[in-house]
């Protein structure tokens, strides 16, 4: 037996990568374990059973004893506990924070009142993605999360290009858990008295079980749940004090792949990456009437020009018709067999109980409903293009 | 107790009749893997060679190939994998098996690791 899918090398910023469970994989993740950087919760998750594997240079839990299909599960139903201290925190301060990371991301950030976030990309000249972040307002600051195997390039890029308009300060300091499920929010409510009420894409500070945090309610799962920084000394007593919950369990980042993947959501280095623009990767919605009139971000003339008259290629959702997944590079054809486009993400989907992907295709075929063929090991797999999310969003937004 | 041997792929393969053998994955391999979602299996009558592909298993997260571990003719595929792959994970050396072949020589068989031998096998993969 050969586990095939062993994690691109070639990716330059695999957030959650080809996660294999295989042997193989192990192995080489064991081989080269003294090289690898470690979050504050190395030893929680080791200590918890955790399968530990190689991602975007951390060695992180890619599934507790569990398994990757009852932590998705879980995390649907109860809430998940999730390590994710291997992503940058950054903030930029001073009165031109906003105006200066306006002119690197198509985000419209001078709209943003005090605790608002926003999604937005940092673009190049050519108008391709160089990273996803959130970034939130924070009153004489912005405060950036951005993508691990990304994180230290992000911070060369707005020092190199805004560095003398704001400071860039990186938080290598604090860790990032994320708490995602219908639960969350009684769980937050018990232990942090300032999460009552918080709503979707909002940020608070305040206490949770005594230790000073922020937290954005806020996720990568699709579910109602936050985003927690706290400082690196106390990420295991925060962690410990989750988990002593009866609806919290941790979470891996198998499944975080899994139900990012059911939620539609884009993975960098694999759904966009340099070689596709915000309009193509149908993330049009995070840029404002405002910024599409007045452009001033890099590639500002590709994403306009594409607004205006369609971009030649689309990210869609793909829905086989028979059992067998379409991973990621599967080639997607119509009819007559010919290419129209490639899977960039694809696996099964526990709550959906079914294979799902995500993929590009020629804008013609790009309409819910197309029928699409998939080669699977050489054979045609019929399928549709189909909405996205897979799994409907459960976001409080008040 | 019907014979049993074991590649270094971690599959398992058993004598059912004379020359009929039963082949799947074993526990530390369906283990490795985590939920079993999708199995293909080959057709009855494809023949397959020592050590080339004759099925894929897919979890959650990964494909994997499965080799035939002898020569021979496919004679049985285990079509209640279609319905419910989680089997290979339940009882992979029981209800999970994947196909029967037909072996071309026995003898590849009696080259195979024994229990013992794959047990140790196991043991030094850490």
């Amino acid at each position: 037996m050969c586990w095939r899918n062993r994690p691109p090398q070639r990716m330059r910023c695999p957030v959650l990568g080809r996660v294999c469970v295989g042997v193989h994989r192990v192995a080489q993740s064991e081989s080269s374990a003294q090289t690898l950087q470690k979050t504050p919760l190395h030893a929680l998750h080791v200590a918890l059973g955790a399968k530990m594997v190689e991602f975007g240079g951390y060695d992180m839990p890619v599934q507790y004893p569990a398994g990757i299909m009852a932590e998705h599960l879980h995390t649907r139903t109860q809430a998940g506990l999730f390590d994710v201290s291997h992503m940058g925190q950054v903030t930029l301060h001073g009165p031109d924070a906003v105006a200066a990371l306006e002119t690197l991301v198509p985000g419209d950030l001078a709209i943003l009142k005090e605790g608002a976030i926003r999604y937005s990309m940092f673009t190049d000249e050519a108008g391709g993605i160089l990273d996803d972040l959130m970034i939130t307002q924070r009153g004489t600051s912005l405060f950036l999360v951005v993508n691990a195997g990304c994180k230290l390039a992000d911070i060369a890029h707005m020092q190199a290009k805004i560095g003398s308009r704001t400071k860039v300060e990186y938080h290598e300091d604090r860790a990032l858990l994320a708490l995602q499920g219908p639960a969350a929010a009684s769980v937050m409510a018990r232990l942090a008295p300032n999460a009552v009420g918080q709503k979707f894409m909002t940020f608070r500070t305040g206490d949770i079980a005594g230790i000073p945090c922020f937290f954005t309610r806020s996720g990568y799962t699709g579910e109602d749940g936050y985003e927690i920084s706290v400082p690196a000394a106390r990420a295991v007593d925060l962690a410990n004090a989750l988990l002593a919950e009866a609806e919290v369990k941790p979470i891996g980042l198998g499944a975080r792949d899994s139900l990012r993947l059911e939620a539609g959501l884009c993975l960098y280095g694999h759904d966009i990456d340099t070689t596709t623009s915000p309009i193509e990767a149908d993330l049009a919605w995070s840029i404002s009437k405002r910024r599409r009139a007045e452009g001033g971000f890099p590639g500002a003339a590709r994403i306009q020009r594409e607004l205006a008259q369609g971009p030649a290629r689309r990210r869609v959702g793909i829905l086989p018709d028979g059992r067998a997944p379409a991973r990621e590079g599967t080639e997607i054809v119509d009819a007559g067999g010919a290419k129209i486009g490639t899977v960039t993400s694809g696996g099964f989907g526990p709550s959906i109980n079914a294979p799902i992907s995500m993929g590009y295709v020629a804008s013609a075929f790009a309409a819910p409903g197309t029928q699409v063929g998939l080669v699977v090991r050489g054979k045609t797999m019929p399928a549709r293009v189909a909405p996205m999310p897979f799994a409907p969003h459960r976001y409080f937004r008040g | 107790m019907p014979e049993l041997r074991f590649t270094k792929d971690h599959e398992w393969i058993r004598v059912e009749d004379g020359d009929v053998y039963a082949i799947g994955i074993t526990a530390f391999a369906q283990g490795q893997l985590g939920d079993v979602v999708f199995v293909e299996l080959p057709e009855i009558g494809k023949k397959v060679a020592k050590g080339g592909q004759a099925a894929v298993v897919e979890s959650v997260k990964a494909a994997s190939d499965i080799y035939a571990p002898v020569s021979g003719t496919v004679v049985a595929a285990n079509d209640a994998l279609a319905g419910e792959p989680g089997l290979v994970n339940s009882d992979p050396t029981g209800a999970g098996w994947f196909f029967k072949l037909k072996a071309t020589e026995t003898a590849e068989f009696q080259d195979l690791m024994d229990q013992a031998a794959y047990d140790a096998f196991v043991a030094s993969l850490g």
